[in-house]
């Protein structure tokens, strides 16, 4: 039995520790003793192959104020959970909460019952049980752990994992450090989701207002600015939601750390440094770049990739991504994570010297939406606007998608030449025929869905909103590929496809305009391999997270990028082949926490495709018998 | 009516205690909202007048239980012999149900609460919604007693000067089937009502303002106020809060 409490300290004290950055800038003291006092690997690293975790409340104070925490050890984040591939660990999670939670391990291939999807895998862990989660590790790498029940995620119960590989790193180093990024907020997540579906623009504070249509129309002239507004206008979108929640009430938090707490890892010039990023976010999506200093990407969502030089990466919510970075001066760098609608940023300082600071860079302007997002593909958008503008919008959907068949179709795709038929089943209304990845389904049509993307293109080598100018280097799925080559076949059996679906304004979330209390599991064959096609039919950036399986990115020219969570884009198409390999029910979702709660969810079975193989029971024998 | 009401009143009961820790939504959360819209003092011929706008929901993304209310109370009569006293006062109980991604139809019922006549109760079937160009529209049919029909046309437009500005100009036209003496309504249009009102968002549940309101009758309901001595025009300030929870 492993460590369940390391560290000596009360619970209480040791949480309101965790804000000490902030505070202790107020009682002066200098970086180097804060350093010394609230040590500098983030959260604690507990190893082995048995381990205790306790899931309860404390304070925090990250604001300024105390509130209610949902904790792990009594930390936020929990204590970072070191493994060793090949071996089976055995976690004894108590809950100590006053409602039911669970555990859910972001990216491990696990029997399905120890997946800790509360419904799916098991019956979540009751107020006062015991659930031991017993499963042999099979891969390594760079993953995390968080709550899958309620909103408990949002209000601190997550930690890191690190799965150190059976076979020597291929690429080495001297220091390796975990960068957990999250958001923080002081108000009631039930209250936060409440909120979005009362008014839905409730946390944007940067609205376009008459001064900005003014300022166009001397910009841009009267009439484009017009012609501009109208397509916006008779849609009822806003070009300025970029993020349903944003800084107004989140505070963005680096391994724990708000801003002002400046989390900081001292370094010696010259050591080849592995910062493994964790994206830990309900609801967020961070750039993150160090200025000054190159980073090399080494493996995405745990899975080691073909080393890429970068300066900027637009990390998804629930991706991981592990880059070396070499510096060589004796200086301060900042590590700086900007919110994609630059409502605030997560900041910590990488430094041989506590002594010394680097300058933190002043956030962007909070870019505008535009065609791309609006789904109407990267064709010249000087021409577009004019066609468009004319044209009823939603008829347009109906126009468009007679090209897809010819022009679209999984362009630069590797193929065997064979068309993959696509998925049907008259029972499930997810997998009605199709003529094209891009028609839609009847289901797509009402009161859930508030847009349907025209002409939705590939955009793997797109860095994004926001991201388009740079004058440096930003990290896209194109740039990279799994190390060694495609790791399964790049021949599907089958094709599924799913639309990404919503209404900003009524906050409602689907697949197929279907919220996950009206679908049906989707069912996927033992050991099949299945491609998933996804077209992004709202104005939101979507990760979407398979449980059990890996999802192999597929670039094109026979390259794949083995993910656990895939972003997808406004207005974007992608695919990615899935080898069913797990039987089980798992969960399918949106990683963004109120879009899944609100419906963007899906059970995925993996069954016996002659049915004469039952489905694996849910483990009910798992529970102890209390704390 | 009421067997809906009873129909949906256990179901709320029932999903209040059945919310599950399930991270996923097998049943949906069910939200409500109470929006005053309008709780202002004006500044009237007659004295000082206080109205107010309310409107309230409760349930899931489709199907909404939905109330309004809507009145005018003389707070500070002009004239001492005048005693302050509610006015008039309108309350509305629908259901509400989601037709498109930017429109909701309703179905209900209307009372108005008159001091000195009886009360009045009409059936309403209503569409409410977001009309391109983002302008709040509310038509509303209402039917009542002995083949009386009233259709209610409201607009409103939120003009952002600045994240926590918004001019609001309104705009609301009384149609009626039949004249009606009790009522003192003509057939046609009977009256329009115009307002724009500043607001200043403290945060955005918390909105004082400031702002004008025009009240004309025409037609035989004109005729009706004038030879009853009353006034068929009437402008006045306004100035009040808008809350919302």
């Amino acid at each position: 039995m492993n460590t369940p409490h390391p560290f000596s300290l009360p619970r209480r004290r040791f949480v309101q520790g965790l804000a000490l950055g902030a505070a202790g800038l107020g009682l002066s003291l200098s970086p180097r003793q804060l350093l010394a006092t609230q040590g500098h690997t983030g959260a604690p690293v507990i190893s082995g192959d048995t381990f205790h975790l306790t899931l309860g409340g404390a304070d925090v104070n990250i604001t300024g104020k105390p509130r209610q925490a949902t904790t792990i050890n009594g930390i936020v984040p929990g204590p970072t959970l070191r493994w060793r591939e090949g071996d089976t660990v055995t976690i004894k999670v108590t809950n100590l909460l006053p409602e039911t939670s669970s555990i859910h391990w972001h990216g491990l291939l696990l029997p399905f019952q120890m997946d800790g999807v509360p419904g799916l895998s098991f019956d979540g862990i009751k107020p006062g049980e015991t659930f031991t989660y017993q499963f042999p590790i099979v891969q390594s790498g760079t993953y995390w752990y968080h709550s899958h029940s309620g909103f408990q995620e949002q209000t601190g119960l997550y930690g890191s994992i690190i799965i150190d590989p059976k076979t020597p790193d291929p690429q080495p180093f001297d220091r390796e450090q975990v960068i957990m990024l999250s958001d923080w907020s002081d108000e009631d997540p039930k209250h936060i989701y409440a909120t979005l579906k009362k008014v839905s623009h409730y946390y944007n504070f940067n609205e376009r207002t008459v001064f900005d249509t003014l300022r166009d129309f001397r910009e841009k002239g009267v009439l484009k600015t017009l012609k501009d507004r109208h397509m916006w206008n008779t849609m009822r979108m806003s070009d300025r939601d970029l993020a349903d929640v944003t800084g107004y009430t989140y505070t963005y938090l680096m391994n724990g750390q708000s801003p002002n707490g400046n989390w900081t890892c001292q370094f010696n010039p010259g050591e080849r440094i592995k910062l493994r990023f964790i994206n830990a976010s309900a609801m967020t999506f961070f750039d993150i770049r160090i200025p000054g200093l190159d980073m090399t990407v080494v493996a995405m969502d745990g899975q080691p990739v073909k080393p890429v030089d970068f300066h900027e990466v637009r990390l998804g919510v629930a991706e991981t991504l592990d880059v070396i970075v070499a510096p060589k001066d004796d200086r301060a760098y900042t590590l700086f994570a900007q919110s994609i609608d630059r409502s605030g940023f997560a900041r910590g300082t990488l430094t041989p010297d506590p002594a010394y600071t680097a300058e933190v860079p002043a956030m962007d302007e909070p870019p505008l939406l535009g065609h791309t997002e609006m789904g109407m593909g990267s064709m010249d958008h000087g021409t577009m606007n004019h066609d468009m503008g004319d044209m009823d919008h939603s008829t347009m959907d109906h126009d468009m998608s007679s090209m897809d068949h010819n022009a679209m179709s999984h362009e630069g795709m590797q193929h065997n030449g064979m068309a993959v038929p696509f998925a049907m089943d008259p029972a499930n209304p997810d997998l009605a025929p199709r003529d094209s990845a891009t028609e839609h389904l009847p289901s797509e049509f009402g009161p859930g869905v508030d847009m349907r993307a025209m002409a939705p293109g590939e955009m793997l080598a797109d860095p994004g909103i926001g991201l388009r100018d740079r004058d440096w280097k930003v990290l896209t799925y194109a740039d990279m590929e799994t190390a060694g080559g495609p790791p399964d076949s790049l021949h599907p059996d089958r094709e599924i496809v799913l639309h990404l679906t919503g209404n900003m304004s009524r906050y409602m979330w689907s697949f197929n305009g279907i919220p996950f209390a009206d679908a049906q599991p989707l069912e996927l064959y033992h050991n099949e391999r299945v491609r998933i096609t996804l077209v992004n039919d709202t104005m939101m950036t979507h990760p979407i997270h398979l449980h059990g399986l890996w999802s192999d990115l597929e670039l094109g020219d026979g390259k794949l990028l083995r993910k656990h969570t895939i972003t997808v884009k406004p207005g974007e198409k992608l695919s990615y082949l899935v080898r069913a390999d797990a039987l089980g029910r798992w969960a399918y979702h949106c990683h963004l926490l109120y879009h899944m709660d609100a419906g963007m969810f899906r059970e995925v079975r993996v069954i016996a495709k002659d049915g004469s193989q039952s489905m694996p029971a849910m483990d009910h024998h798992q529970h102890g018998e209390g704390a | 009516m009421m067997n809906m009401i009873k129909k949906v009143l256990p179901a709320i009961a029932l999903t209040l205690s059945t919310q599950t820790a399930l991270a996923m939504s097998e049943h949906p959360m069910w939200v409500g909202q109470v929006i005053l819209d309008q709780l202002e003092i004006r500044d009237a011929d007659e004295g000082r007048v206080m109205a107010w706008e309310l409107d309230a929901w409760y349930g899931g993304d489709l199907n909404k239980l939905y109330f309004a209310s809507e009145g005018e109370r003389l707070m500070a009569p002009e004239e001492d012999e005048e005693d302050p006293a509610t006015e008039g006062a309108e309350t509305r109980l629908a259901w509400s149900r989601a037709l498109s991604p930017n429109w909701d139809w309703q179905l209900g019922v209307r009372r108005d609460w008159q001091p000195d006549d009886p009360n009045r109760d009409w059936g309403s079937i209503g569409l409410q919604g977001l009309a391109p160009y983002w302008f709040e529209v509310n038509t509303h049919l209402f039917v009542g007693e002995d083949g009386l029909s009233n259709l209610r046309l409201e607009a409103e437009y939120e003009l952002m000067f600045t994240q926590k500005l918004v001019l609001v100009p309104s705009l609301e036209a009384n149609l009626y089937g039949k004249e009606d003496d009790e009522l003192g309504v003509g057939k046609g249009l009977a009256d329009i009502e115009a307002g724009l009102r500043l607001r200043y968002e403290i945060r955005r549940e918390i909105a004082p303002y400031i702002g004008v309101n025009w009240e004309k009758q025409y037609g035989d309901t004109a005729d009706f106020t004038r030879n009853a001595g009353g006034k068929t025009e009437e402008g006045s300030v306004v100035a009040g809060i808008r809350l919302w929870f």
